[in-house]
């Protein structure tokens, strides 16, 4: 067992952790920040991606350790100071971008990251960025007319509702 | 002007709210005091007989509580099956059991030999690894025509074959149908596969048992589309704990498409465990261990035979299919080839003569059972591909073919034993053909061949039975149990209303449409509503989510007790204004008196019932609070019309989705953003099925398609966006929403869509190609093209 | 997972000295390792992260052309920072699974695990590269050898990768459907001296080149060049994905397609 010390949505956390802990692990059993979802073992569905120093990763394909020192970002700290929805996230309600909600925090993670380095991403620079986030739910269109609309484009014209 | 509450809105939908900040409750997410976690050691061989299992040296290691093994269970029941079919000659199907952890022999890979708890879950996976077992290795039964023959290796010594029924419908008409074949003009004949799929909602299965020695409760808290189920037949037949000793929750669950209806030894076990130890007991399922124990779908082949006559009307209809089962009948297996399936067969046409056979096979595979849609996906497919294969052999539009086979008159008695109440399938596919845009067909075309790409459109129908439903019709057909929906209206003294209902929801939204149909009866606003589902502790007895039955079942039990409670509600006004209870009407939140202007509000009656100085107590009883329980008398019958446009690379086979269109009619919508993402979400599984997905078994009966890496999962650039349309509306003439199901149709009508789309570009580009099995990868694809 | 000691270096050098122990094993960007930890697969006694070692991180061009990838460089990087120097390069990890996978996986893991449907290799083998490790130089035609198997030493290290920049090159993948792996990937690099031709995805054998391409296109870099061709099927990957004789299709038409992009 070691210490680890990060940033976890702007607050100094620490905990114990073993060397296989992982990052997914350490987030929702060591800090009960349980909005970060597990949903394969094989790097490929990115329910659990989070932000690092900014950047999206799989939190289960890397270990607590690594983060040492690191700025996290969960979806715990996705909603505006006030509480409210951050754009994301109100875009995905708006455009029903969600069903069970358990790919959520991933796909909502990653449309950040996407919006962040491209600011008005096409059709297909969306669906090509969410090539690790798997949703059974949603058929992703309405998780695709969300991240647009997050960017600000217009989506009346996508097919209704 | 969109109504902005109540039925037919599309108000946003509250659960987002939890799961866009990470603060929804899944199962997983829960972690009791002082729990244990379990990890079970799973056959690595498809058949075999155990002949030892030495827990001894993995007793000893850190950590470990108990290991248990099937000795364990040898007094405690095997895990039950739902449902009962009736073969051809009358004889039940053969039956074998299920126990929790293995008994003598192994039938699949990922069957649990033995259960380890201990502290971590590393430390139970470790321990496991220290048992050492013996299996004496049988030969594995895979392919399902080899499993019925004579001399083949037996999935269970105790059955007489590996044919668990042998299943003909109608049987009284076999002869006329085999008759009606012989003397047609023409016949067209299709042999196919239905491919196996894995369900993968992204959640893995969790369960969680715990235990109180004070009150001697078992509580389960578990990833379920129906927790009263689980109750009941885990607590019944599996553990002997009586329903009030025995508590199931299913918090928020991700995701279930059929593969969280089924009662799972791992549930049973978690509880069984949780109070042997008197500690809680968790296991997590890996994503891994979920390809090898989650039920797996489909996996029918089929041949069909459609005859016509010189007119090109349909005549008759004669299938046969094999349907795998895998090693045990899973908790409603039985029904799925049968009673979901060939009661279907008639699709949206008049065919008057049909003939299903159907022979459930046993294997060395997972257990197979219902995957979205469930019989009916399977019925369609090979009804929808079989027409559009005759379209092509008589030269004929496939359109026009099917339009003239339509059934037009309602109600219509089918020859499979159902009765369609209302539809127009003319309407649909008038719908389809505007919003696929099938007049720029012939431009895109063009398009496509002057990149050197090859265009292929489908079209096709489908019709399904939902709100599964009758219990006297189901009860005929076998089910072990009733399928009617229930809630209660429970209305609190300041007028909020908190419904709690059998049904439950993993994504299809419950807690924000069922509060749209109680605000629009009462005419209160939607946020006075709460819904209560997924405990058996403050639920009434329901069955649960699937076979797109929540509105139309469980949202009909809600009106039901909804409409109790204004009865009552207006008995209450009417002692209030001193009028006759006759005169009361109920409007926006206000009992009038009819003609008068004497009201009061909602909240004033719910204030008396609930505080009754001034109450008519010699004629009804204090309190606001009503149970229904709905049995509707018929399934309902949406139907719809698809168009799939795919382009072909002709040199690697590969694939595209151009364009896809859905034309439903659900009957009435009450929030049409959410009807329209179940059907995305739909099309997208049926995409993935055409395209995409196969579980796959090697001769050994290995599942070679057992992760990420080989099962090809729909992603976002895997399909395009869609164009749905559901304003085709024929309501349901038999529940009081005149709702039919929206939640399978996307699922059921779209992969022969995508197939026939793909055979038509094949046969535009001169290949002589009338079908090839789903998934058409690029690779099979291009093979069939090299002839 | 099995448990291990982590550990987490800042130099090559001390690096070096912690994968002595017994079953020490160096961690890159952990995309490939870390699932097969999971797995029980791999028991490492200890393992050493080599992130954090600003040395191996870094993409520049060397005085002779060459562009130069430090061994722990994440696929992120090199999309962006080899843009200019070696686009078809940038490109080939631009498209390397997905975003998340690009921002943690490195070349040396990629090259050090040789997966026979990893991209990376073709690209090494098609440029001639050098792979470098904290002991020696060594030349791609002799550093992969088979599936999962490469001349390195246990506890060496890849510390920089060289790549001979071409006059033109290009790589296609074919994703396989479920993985989005190649289920084949051609890297066409066409020299002053000739024109070299790597085949990942496809083979038993892991990745290989395509010495009767590479001399027809060498005397006429032009995707009919091929017509004549063909690649035999024995010896190519049958699977649930496709058959030999598919994946060998697959080798002509990406190649011709390649070289038609360059
Ligand atoms: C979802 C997903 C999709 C992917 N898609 C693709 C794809 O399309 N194409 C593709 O090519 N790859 C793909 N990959 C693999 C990815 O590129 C990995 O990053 C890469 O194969 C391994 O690199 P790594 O840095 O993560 O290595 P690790 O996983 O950390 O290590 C892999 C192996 O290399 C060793 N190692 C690591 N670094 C070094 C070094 N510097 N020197 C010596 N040995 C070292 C380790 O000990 C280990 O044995 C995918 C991975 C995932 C999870
Ligand atoms: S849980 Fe991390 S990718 Fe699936
Ligand atoms: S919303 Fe259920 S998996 Fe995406």
């Amino acid at each position: 067992m070691a210490q680890v010390n990060m940033t976890v949505n702007g607050k100094p956390v620490s905990g114990e952790i073993e060397g296989r802990t992982l990052l997914s692990d350490f987030l929702r059993e060591g800090l009960g920040l349980t909005g970060t979802h597990v949903g394969c073992d094989t790097s490929q569905c990115g329910a659990c991606v989070v932000h690092v120093d900014g950047a999206a990763i799989k939190s289960c394909t890397m270990f607590a350790a690594e983060a040492a020192g690191a700025d996290v970002t969960t979806i715990e700290g996705m909603a505006n100071a006030d509480g409210s929805l951050g754009v994301v996230q109100q875009a995905f309600q708006d455009h029903h971008g969600l069903q069970c909600g358990f790919c959520t925090p991933g796909m909502v993670m990653s449309a950040a990251a996407l919006l962040k380095d491209t600011p008005r991403p096409t059709e297909a620079e969306i669906r090509d960025y969410l090539e690790g986030n798997l949703c059974r739910c949603t058929g992703y269109h309405n998780i695709v007319k969300a991240i647009m609309a997050a960017s600000g484009q217009d989506v009346s014209a996508v097919a209704a509702e | 002007m969109p109504k902005d509450h109540g039925i037919g809105a599309s108000p946003k939908r509250r659960e987002d709210l939890r799961f866009l900040t990470g603060v929804g409750r899944y199962t997983d997410d829960i972690n009791l005091r002082g729990q244990a976690h379990v990890h079970f050691l799973r056959s690595d061989v498809a058949h075999g007989r155990l002949t030892s299992v030495d827990t001894t040296a993995a007793a000893a290691m850190p950590g470990v509580v108990r290991i248990f093994t099937g000795a364990d269970f040898e007094g405690v029941g095997g895990l039950p099956c739902g449902w009962q079919v009736t073969d051809r000659h009358g004889a039940p199907m053969q039956e074998p059991p299920h126990p929790v952890l293995a008994q003598g022999k192994v039938r699949h890979v990922g069957d649990p030999i033995a259960a380890v708890v201990a502290e971590t879950r590393e430390q139970a996976r470790d321990a496991a690894e220290a048992i050492e077992v013996e299996i004496e290795e049988l030969p594995a039964v895979v392919d399902m025509k080899a499993a019925v023959q004579d001399g083949a290796p037996k999935v269970h010594d105790d059955l007489t074959s590996n044919l668990c029924y042998d299943w003909g419908f109608v049987e009284d008409n076999r002869e006329a149908v085999d008759k009606a074949i012989r003397e047609a003009a023409h016949v067209t004949t299709l042999e196919l596969v239905n491919n196996r799929l894995v369900a993968n909602p992204m959640e893995p299965r969790v369960a969680v048992g715990d235990y109180a020695p004070g009150t001697d409760e078992s509580t389960l808290y578990t990833t379920s589309q129906n927790p009263h189920v689980i109750r009941l037949l885990m607590g019944a037949f599996v553990l002997g704990i009586p329903e009030h000793k025995l508590r199931v929750v299913a918090p928020d669950v991700g995701g279930g498409f059929g593969s969280k209806i089924f009662h799972y030894a791992e549930e049973a076990f978690c509880t069984f465990a949780a109070k042997q130890l008197r500690r809680p007991v968790k296991w997590t399922s890996t994503r891994s261990e979920a390809f090898l124990t989650d039920a797996h779908g489909r996996d029918h082949v089929t041949r069909i035979e459609l005859a016509l006559d010189a007119d090109n009307n349909f005549t008759a209809l004669r299938t046969e299919t094999y349907a795998n089962m895998g090693a045990y009948l899973s908790t409603f297996a039985p029904s799925v080839p049968t009673w979901l399936h060939g009661t279907l067969m008639a699709g949206n046409y008049k065919t008057p003569l049909i003939y299903v056979n159907v022979k459930a096979v046993f294997t060395n595979t997972v257990a197979v059972d219902a995957y979205r849609g469930a019989g009916r996906p399977e019925a369609t497919y090979q009804l929808e591909r079989v027409i559009d294969k005759a379209a092509r052999e008589l030269g004929v539009d496939p359109i026009a073919l099917r339009r003239q086979n339509f059934v037009t008159e309602f109600p219509y008695a089918t020859p499979v034993a159902v009765e369609y109440d209302t539809g127009d399938y003319n309407a649909t596919m008038d719908k389809l053909s505007q919003i696929a845009d099938l007049a720029g067909f012939e431009a895109r075309l063009a398009d496509s061949k002057a990149r050197g790409k090859l265009r292929g459109l489908g079209v096709n129908c489908y019709i399904e039975a939902c709100g599964i439903a009758p219990s006297h019709l189901v009860g005929q057909l076998g089910a072990r149990a009733g399928l009617y929906e229930s809630a209660t209206v429970r209305v609190n003294a300041t007028g909020g209303v908190v419904v709690m209902t059998g049904s439950h929801s993993h994504g299809q939204g419950h807690e924000t449409t069922f509060p749209q149909v109680i605000a629009e009866m009462i005419g209160i606003d939607e946020d006075q509503v709460e819904i209560v589902h997924g405990d058996t502790a403050n639920t009434p007895m329901g069955m649960g989510t699937y076979g797109s039955r929540s509105l139309a079942v469980g949202g009909s039990a809600m009106v039901r007790a909804a409409e109790k409670v204004i009865n009552k509600a207006k008995k209450i006004a009417a002692h209030l204004l001193e009028a006759s209870e006759a005169d009361i009407e109920l409007k926006d939140g206000a009992f009038s008196v009819a003609g008068t202007d004497k009201s009061v509000a909602w909240g004033d009656v719910t204030l008396a019932a609930y505080v009754p100085h001034n109450y008519p107590l010699e004629e009804i009883e204090p309190g606001l609070e009503e149970t229904a329980f709905y049995d509707p008398n018929n399934f309902t019958f949406p139907a719809g019309a698809y168009a799939c446009e795919v382009e072909l690379d002709p040199e690697t086979g590969k694939v595209t989705i151009e364009r896809f269109a859905a034309a439903d009619d659900f009957g009435n919508v009450v929030n049409p953003m959410i009807v329209s993402g179940q059907v995305h979400g739909g099309l997208a599984q049926g995409i993935g099925q055409a395209l995409l997905e196969g579980a796959v078994y090697d001769e050994n009966g290995q599942l070679l398609s057992a992760s990420y890496m080989d099962y090809a999962m729909p992603r976002a650039d895997d399909v395009p966006f869609y164009q749905v349309d559901h304003s085709c509306q024929t309501p349901c003439t038999h529940n009081p929403l005149g709702v039919k199901g929206c939640g399978e149709a996307g699922a059921i009508g779209s992969p022969p869509a995508v197939v026939n789309a793909v055979v038509d570009a094949l046969q535009r580009a001169g290949h002589d190609i009338t079908h090839i099995d789903m998934p058409l990868s690029p690779s099979r694809v291009w093979a069939a093209m090299q002839g | 997972m099995y448990a291990f000691e982590f550990e987490r270096p800042d130099t090559v050098e001390a690096a070096v000295a912690a994968l002595k122990t017994e079953d020490a094993q160096a961690l890159g960007g952990g995309q490939t390792l870390i699932p097969s930890l999971k797995q029980r697969l791999a028991s490492p006694s200890r393992l050493v992260s080599l992130t954090a070692i600003p040395d191996l991180v870094g993409v520049c061009v060397a005085d002779d052309g060459a562009v130069c990838i430090g061994g722990a460089t994440p696929h992120v990087r090199v999309a962006a920072d080899a843009a200019g120097s070696y686009p078809a390069l940038a490109a080939l990890a631009a498209n390397i699974g997905d975003p998340a996978v690009r921002n943690r996986g490195t070349i040396g893991g990629s090259l050090a695990n040789n997966d026979p449907s990893a991209c990376y290799p073709a690209a090494a083998l098609a440029s001639g590269a050098t792979i470098v490790t904290n002991a020696r130089r060594i030349a791609a035609d002799a550093y992969f050898q088979g599936l999962f198997t490469t001349a390195l030493d246990e506890g060496e290290i890849i510390t920089e990768v060289r790549f001979p920049v071409p006059e033109a090159a290009h790589y296609q993948k074919f994703e396989q459907p479920a993985s989005r792996f190649a289920l084949t990937g051609v890297f066409v690099a066409k020299y002053g001296d000739g024109v070299r031709v790597a085949v990942t995805g496809a083979s038993e054998d892991g990745v290989f080149r395509w010495t009767e391409a590479e001399d027809a296109l060498s005397a006429d870099f032009s995707a009919e060049a091929l017509a004549e061709l063909s690649v035999p099927a024995d010896g190519m990957i049958n699977d649930l994905h496709g058959s030999g004789a598919y994946r060998a299709h697959l080798v002509k038409v990406l190649t011709g397609r390649a070289v038609a992009a360059c």
